[in-house]
């Protein structure tokens, strides 16, 4: 058995940290579960800086670590503290190699969550919010090696990286391979922890005589619609991007857009739902779940891929 | 009202006879940058109302002796600054040509032809650019402490002193003891909307209140020299510098006379320091070299 996708974070970090005279920055680290266990037991000599709960302050914080040339690590713990984090993050670090030719170069973990009742706090992921802007690539790693891939990455380069995290990847310890068949009726593009909805709701489509290809997508932005991609949208006719943020002006109709005009076939989107969650688990607005996600694809492949845009909101849509 | 907001005289916690306590080669070399960051304001200036600038300029006409008086006490920093900062370039040291350059949007500016005159930088004297969001310099500039642990200035106005961040940024320095010099060019304007009809704080009593060392003063340059000598010694710490923006807040426009003429009253301590004739000449020479090196510039195609 391989590791998990915490303890992969977490050597790399303690690594980065010895190593590389990295800095790692976040609020609440060092407590309770250390981030999901990916945060290493060191201090903050060694390079662990607990922050306030500024968080505006501690992402012009982070930007300012990196032009000091410290590559730091900041982990933002609730993705939807974005909203708070993104100002200096796409107004600073995204735009310095572009203005001033000074790289800026901050690795940005944001991690989602759902479930347990965190209802509209802050949960879901926002990786959308900064794929509008230039300046900042966006993946979304579900895997140990996808995770080393983003790391690897951002070592190579001297842009930040938004690092689209969820808490369900943390205990992962397997690598996703994309599912081809050339029988298939529909592609399926997942993001983030829709990966793993949609390959169960693939599972159960499959004992209704519906065959879903599914290739996963980690790189958001820039996307690359590739050759496998096109190939079995070219056979399918039919595709439908899933994503754990939001759909209405999301990553999901936009990489879908992207794939329709590069293939020809309607492509389809699905993110979580245009209202706000609500802690009730009935009233929750998570990541597309099997189910939704079945629903969908049935209505699409039945309904001969007519429906109107915005249909596959849910809902009363 | 807040009677300390309403604090604003060109005596504003002066020190007696404080010019006194430097060397007369220091004066001579600190009106020597005076006069030439104001002439080549004036020359921005000049050139902007010939139509040479299709950019909002922000000059710093009234406050340019502000930097100079820092950079002559404190060098060998990282430098984060915000618009009206030409001056902070330039007493720093920064090529005067490269920002030439950049307020003609040519290529061969400071930012390339990218930053106008809000967003100048220069990597040769530490110098980052200001991202156009007013006052996040400051959190960036307490992260680069963090990181560099090298000394390093900020810059700030009176304004962007409200943007909530601030808070966080002073505190997250005296917290974690890092050498950073807050500095906030109070110029009492927020565009045109005065400071007591903002807010009824100063920034002083939120440093102080934080436990930082604060101090509240006019824009005397020797007397800034002196309190940043200070400071310099027991960083974090926030120096709020009383002064009057002699233009408008973005142009060249010009609304009346300022509360006070701080660089007539410079003048008059070179006189009082026995170096009047001096100044005259510097004076004199510094607006000629400085006129004479935008000939050059604008003659470049």
């Amino acid at each position: 058995m391989g590791r998990t996708v915490a303890e992969v974070i977490r050597d790399t970090t303690r690594n980065h940290l010895t190593h590389n005279h990295g800095l790692f920055l976040g609020q609440c680290v060092t407590a309770v579960g250390w981030i999901g266990g990916t945060v290493p037991d060191m201090s903050e000599a060694e390079g662990i800086v607990e922050l306030s709960l500024a968080d505006v302050t501690n992402a012009g914080i982070a930007v300012g670590a990196a032009l000091a040339g410290r590559r730091p690590i900041y982990t933002v713990r609730y993705q939807g503290f974005m909203w708070y984090n993104a100002a200096p993050i796409v107004n600073y670090a995204a735009k310095s190699k572009d203005v001033w030719g000074v790289p800026c170069p901050v690795f940005l973990r944001a991690i989602a969550m759902e479930g347990n009742g965190i209802g509209p706090v802050a949960s879901a992921s926002q990786h959308g919010l900064i794929m509008r802007m230039p300046g900042m690539p966006v993946c979304a790693p579900m895997s140990p090696n996808e995770w080393t891939e983003a790391w690897n990455w951002f070592m190579r380069h001297d842009d930040p990286l938004y690092v689209s995290e969820h808490r369900r990847s943390f205990t992962i310890d397997y690598e996703f391979e994309n599912h081809i068949e050339p029988e298939a009726d529909i592609t399926l593009f997942p993001i983030s922890a829709a990966r793993l909805n949609a390959v169960e709701a693939a599972k159960t489509l499959r004992q209704e005589g519906i065959i879903c290809n599914i290739q996963h997508l980690m790189w958001l932005k820039p996307f690359t619609v590739t050759d496998e991609m096109r190939g079995s949208l070219s056979r399918t006719k039919l595709g439908l991007v899933i994503d754990s943020d939001f759909e209405v002006g999301g990553p999901s109709r936009s990489m879908a857009y992207d794939l329709m005009h590069q293939s020809g076939a309607p492509v389809f989107a699905l993110g979580l739902e245009d209202r706000s969650a609500g802690v009730a688990e009935s009233l929750d607005n998570p990541t597309p779940t099997p189910e939704r996600i079945v629903q969908v694809v049935r209505n699409l492949i039945r309904n001969g891929q007519r429906l109107a845009v915005g249909a596959t909101r849910g809902g009363d849509q | 009202m807040n009677y300390e907001l309403e604090q604003r005289t060109p005596t504003f916690g002066l020190i007696s006879d404080v010019a006194n306590t430097f060397s007369k080669d220091y004066s001579l070399k600190l009106f020597t940058q005076i006069c030439f960051n104001r002439f080549f304001e004036f020359e921005v200036k000049k050139a902007y109302d010939r139509g040479l600038m299709k950019l909002p300029i922000y000059l710093s006409v009234g406050q340019e002796h502000i930097p100079a008086a820092i950079a002559s006490v404190f060098s060998d920093c990282l430098i984060f600054a915000q618009h009206r900062a030409h001056s902070v370039y330039l007493s720093f040291g920064g090529d005067p040509r490269q920002l030439i350059d950049e307020l003609l949007g040519r290529p061969t500016g400071c930012a390339r032809g990218m930053g106008g005159s809000a967003s100048i930088h220069s990597p040769q004297i530490g110098m980052f650019g200001h991202s156009g969001l007013m006052g996040d310099q400051v959190p960036i500039a307490v992260g680069a402490a963090l990181g560099a642990n090298k000394p390093v200035l900020t810059v700030m106005g009176d304004a962007s002193a409200e943007e909530d961040y601030i808070y966080g940024a002073l505190g997250f320095a005296v917290t974690k003891k890092l050498p950073v010099l807050f500095v906030c060019e109070d110029n009492d304007l927020s565009i045109l909307t005065r400071t007591p009809v903002r807010r009824s704080w100063t920034l002083c009593g939120l440093a102080q209140g934080l436990g930082l060392p604060a101090v509240d003063i006019t824009d005397d340059p020797w007397l800034i020299a002196h309190h940043v000598k200070q400071f310099s010694l027991q960083l974090p710490a926030v120096i709020n510098i009383r002064t009057c923006r002699g233009l408008w807040h973005a142009g060249s426009g010009c609304d009346g006379p300022p509360e006070w003429d701080r660089f007539t009253l410079i003048k008059d301590t070179m006189k009082t320091l026995g170096l009047g004739q001096d100044a005259l000449a510097i004076e004199s020479d510094t607006e000629r070299t400085v006129q004479n090196l935008w000939a050059e510039q604008l003659r470049k195609s």
